[in-house]
């Protein structure tokens, strides 16, 4: 049976969901063809044990575009996202780094660590926001193809290099060093106490195989500060029902519009014939054709897997054979029978926030040290959020689920054996460095998730287990992304186009790449 | 000096924040934490936990009660039935609105009315003549309020009382915490929620027993700043904030009446005479000179203006309350009116607000103009009117 569609969209993943609402919300008859059972990609809720809701892979919101949530009614069809409380860690000398979110009460407990940094850090703050201000435009722009840019292009880049001019010399100055340096590097600037220092850079190592002292990394800890919630700036939240409602959320705004979603269709190849797209095949045989073929997989997928290398020139292959995925981070979820108790923890309010292990930034680059040659980190970087510390709605009262987002792993890790004992191996040092913090972990986890980045790649499709379909580094950003002269959305395949995490702006839940990309879809009237 | 309510020795040491407002009189907590959002998101998300104890309440009994509701309130308390509770308005003799509340039906003889206003001397003043029994019972009674969608689950953790049989605006007898309470399905968020009255020397073990059950569920003490936005969000009026009281004003412009505030569906014409009856009658024939709208401003145009300093969109934090003049064109010529309270609403993603205009604007979809003050320059934020209430779970009735 052959069924005809204005647009198929490969993957079902937030991207992919938000370029369908777009096509289908422009008339397009759309079809978004997803793998698993669920939609969302790496952005999904799943019940992993009984009445336990796991924010399987990704786990908080900051950088979904407020474009998207307006134009696709996103709080209508279920968004909700409520803040966190701050931002805690626990110190090896059994004291605690108390990152509050009101201004007043930050600043007294920064005193108790440093009198200077408790002054340093509303100034770190502002001199961000500006950075901020500078960078975030580009978050809107179609990357031009620097080499030949085009009429379209050239004049992106002259809005570009106007926009760069009209920074004033300060900025400018720190929009270079932010660029080049490393996010422990460029911290040290500004503040002197160590644990503040290792809490604050962690954003600079997120889903990169780097440490906090690696040039570069300053860069990815800007792309983390350019969410917001509700207009506030930087902000980080849970949705309900973990990230899943996020997509689901995107899910049902595109149904609204009219987009067909089949779940269980793998996609095995896209139809190419003289040089143009024309359908799907799915792995059980089965054909679909389509003007437009839409792949919100990463650029690895896109074009290593879907497609022929003889469709494609021979650079663009050698560019995306070398662009680094390299998954360097593991998910640990936890069904706990009840709440953890931290020993350094005074004010328990803060289980509602952000929890970090990381007590120095040399605990962060010796867990990078660990894993540089392909293992894990011995005692790792942990992202610790327990959302039914403000969400009923994941597990039965007075239960709860424990979010642990790891750093570092490795996607093959031969020396701790098999995958099945690499997994064991993984998830027993995460447990272990968390109960150093936690004294009760051991005795209440119920059902524990254990994903290392082969997982990650095995179960969601993510070359290598990276998150972000591609590492964050400035060198795979923008024009970049995921190759200079396919930054914009197109390929060298007609009516073949990238709309997923792998092509600007890049990864996290944002839905920027699936909205450019399905509005270039409809700029060239497919 | 203000008084404490029976649930302060609780309050007091959860409110971190120390921010208190008076109430009627009470000390009543703005926020409990520094920030009010986490409350707030409570509500929507969980439940909140509000001390609602300042509230005016009035015992009315005796052979002539249903009479006296009658010739006070707007609404026909004969149709309210016992354990009945019925949200109203009532009047002065021209029609102008006093106060509005909930009047619940305890028995075939004997209501319950809670108010914002004092109003003890209004109810005897009518009751001239009637064998009638009115008892201000406004210190008698502690009270909370239960509000957001797990408020149904902790209650019944509580109780031995089947929640899921309480319908919406009914209440029931039963016990708290082994403590005799009465709860009634009402509130001020919009939302599925309770209020709870209760002798005050009970209320310190029901408190304990709502934090203690409601922690597992995620609920939070909530103040009035994140009681605002709900309500805002929810459509309901606040008086002082979207009209004032006419037994309180002292300037007839002030005043108000129930057609004027969206309340006309609560002016029941066919039922006997009451206070401010011929008023209205006469007003409902001419017309109201105003009506009470809801209004959804463009944040994309309020974004550019702000574009215009080189700044990011700022929406308001927390709700407002104010008179801003609303304009039917641009250049700020046609004044039409005013906006009397708003807010971003984080829920829906949408800034909200509830303002009083010439009826000619009244209509859903109309575009008009609300003035927005930006780096203290004015401008004029296009708003259209919508349907109020904004937030409408279905929760909330099922």
């Amino acid at each position: 049976m052959t069924q005809s569609y204005d647009a198929i969209i490969v993957g079902g993943g937030h991207n992919g969901l938000t370029c369908a609402a777009y096509l289908a919300k422009a008339g397009r008859k759309v079809l978004v063809l997803e793998r698993r059972h669920l939609v969302g990609g790496a952005a999904v809720s799943e019940e992993k044990y009984p009445g336990f809701k796991f924010t399987v892979c990704s786990y908080v919101v900051s950088l979904l575009r407020p474009e998207v949530i307006r134009e696709l009614e996103l709080a209508k069809h279920g968004l909700q996202i409520v803040p966190l409380h701050g931002t805690w860690a626990p110190m090896e000398n059994g004291d605690q780094l108390a990152m509050y979110a009101d201004p007043a009460s930050l600043r007294e407990e920064i005193k108790r660590h440093s009198r200077r940094d408790a002054e340093m850090i509303p100034k770190y703050n502002q001199m961000m926001y500006q950075m901020v201000g500078a960078v975030k435009p580009i978050l809107g722009y179609v990357p031009p193809n620097p080499v030949s840019p085009g009429f379209r292009g050239a004049r992106t880049l002259l809005d570009f290099g106007r926009h760069l001019q009209s920074l004033d010399k300060k900025t400018f100055h720190q929009l270079s060093k932010i660029m080049t340096m490393s996010a422990a590097d460029f911290l040290a600037e500004w503040l002197e106490t160590d644990v503040v220092r290792a809490v604050m850079s962690i954003s600079g190592i997120i889903g990169t195989k780097l440490g906090a002292k690696s040039p570069g990394t300053a860069y990815v800890l800007l792309h983390h500060y350019m969410g917001e919630l509700d207009g506030a700036f930087t902000a980080w939240g849970s949705q309900k029902g973990g990230t899943g409602g996020v997509s689901d959320a995107i899910a049902s705004a595109a149904r609204s519009y009219g987009v067909e979603i089949r779940c269980n269709a793998p996609v095995q190849q896209v139809i190419v014939k003289n040089g143009r797209a024309e359908g799907v095949v799915l792995e059980d045989g089965e054909e679909i054709y389509a003007k437009t073929i839409a792949s919100a997989t990463d650029p690895r997928v896109t074009f290593r897997k879907l497609v022929d290398e003889k469709d494609l020139p021979e650079d663009l292959v050698r560019a995306i054979d070398k662009f680094k995925f390299r998954g360097s981070s593991g998910k640990v979820n936890l069904a706990l029978d009840a709440a953890p108790k931290f020993s350094a923890m005074t004010d328990p309010a803060f289980l509602r926030g952000s929890i970090e292990i990381s007590p120095s930034v040399d605990y962060l680059e010796q867990a990078y040290d660990d894993a540089k040659y392909g293992a894990f980190s011995k005692r790792p970087y942990i992202d610790v959020d327990i959302p039914t510390m403000v969400d009923p709605s994941m597990a039965p009262p007075g239960k709860h689920v424990m979010s642990c987002f790891v750093q570092y792993a490795s996607y093959d890790m031969p020396e701790y054996g098999n995958r099945d004992q690499q997994r064991d191996a993984f998830g027993n040092a995460v447990i272990d460095t968390l109960s150093e913090f936690i004294p009760n972990l051991k005795d209440i986890i119920l059902h524990k998730q254990v994903l290392t980045p082969w997982d990650i790649e095995q179960e969601f499709g993510l070359t290598e287990g990276n998150i972000f379909a591609g590492e964050l580094t400035l060198d795979q950003l923008f024009f970049f992304r995921p190759a200079v002269g396919w930054a914009d959305f197109r390929t060298p395949i007609r009516n073949y186009y990238q709309c997923g995490s792998g092509t600007h702006p890049g990864g996290g839940i944002t839905s920027g790449p699936g909205r450019l990309g399905a509005l270039e879809i409809l700029r060239d009237g497919n | 000096m203000p008084r404490h309510t029976p649930f302060h020795s609780r309050t007091n040491v959860l409110c971190e924040s120390q921010s208190w407002v008076e109430w009627s009189g009470y000390l009543s907590a703005q926020m409990y934490e520094m920030d009010h959002i986490h409350e707030y998101n409570a509500i929507r998300l969980s439940a909140g936990l509000f001390d609602i104890s300042p509230l005016y309440k009035y015992f009315i009994r005796g052979q002539d009660a249903v009479a006296l509701m009658n010739r006070v309130i707007t609404r026909d308390a004969s149709k309210c039935r016992v354990d009945q509770v019925i949200y109203t308005a009532w009047c002065d003799d021209e029609g102008k609105i006093i106060d509005d509340g909930t009047v619940a039906r305890l028995g075939e003889d004997f209501f319950r009315m809670t108010t914002a206003t004092p109003t003890l001397y209004w109810l005897q003043d009518n009751a001239f003549g009637m064998d009638v029994e009115i008892e201000d019972v406004t210190d008698a009674y502690g009270a909370v309020a239960l509000q957001g969608p797990m408020s149904r689950d902790i209650l019944q953790q509580l109780t031995d009382a089947d929640m899921s049989d309480l319908k919406y605006f009914h209440l029931l007898e039963t016990k708290l915490a082994g403590a005799p309470v009465n709860v009634s399905r009402v509130g001020y968020t919009g939302d599925l929620g309770y209020e709870i009255f209760a002798d005050p020397d009970h209320c310190e073990k029901i408190w304990d027993a709502l934090m203690e059950t409601g922690a597992d569920y995620k609920m939070l003490p909530a103040g009035m700043i994140s009681l605002d936005m709900a309500r805002i969000e929810a459509g309901l009026l606040l008086l002082d904030a979207d009209f004032h009281s006419a037994s309180s004003s002292i300037f007839e412009l002030e005043k108000t009446s129930p057609y004027e505030l969206g309340l006309g569906w609560m002016v029941n014409q066919k039922k006997g005479h009451f206070v401010g009856q011929q008023a209205l009658r006469h007003e409902n024939a001419r017309g109201p000179a105003t009506c009470t709208v809801g209004l959804e401003v463009d944040v994309l145009a309020l974004e550019k203006v702000f574009a215009q300093y080189s700044m990011p969109l700022q929406l308001p934090y927390q709700s407002w309350v104010d008179a801003i003049p609303v304009y039917s064109d641009a250049d700020q010529r046609d004044h039409i009116g005013r906006a009397t309270s708003g807010t971003w609403s984080p829920v829906m993603k949408k800034y909200v607000v509830i303002a009083r205009v010439k009826p000619q604007y009244a209509k859903l979809g109309t575009r008009i103009y609300l003035e927005q003050t930006v780096e203290a320059r004015r401008f004029a934020v296009p708003a259209t009117v919508v349907k109020m209430p904004f937030f409408d779970p279905p929760r909330k009735r099922e």
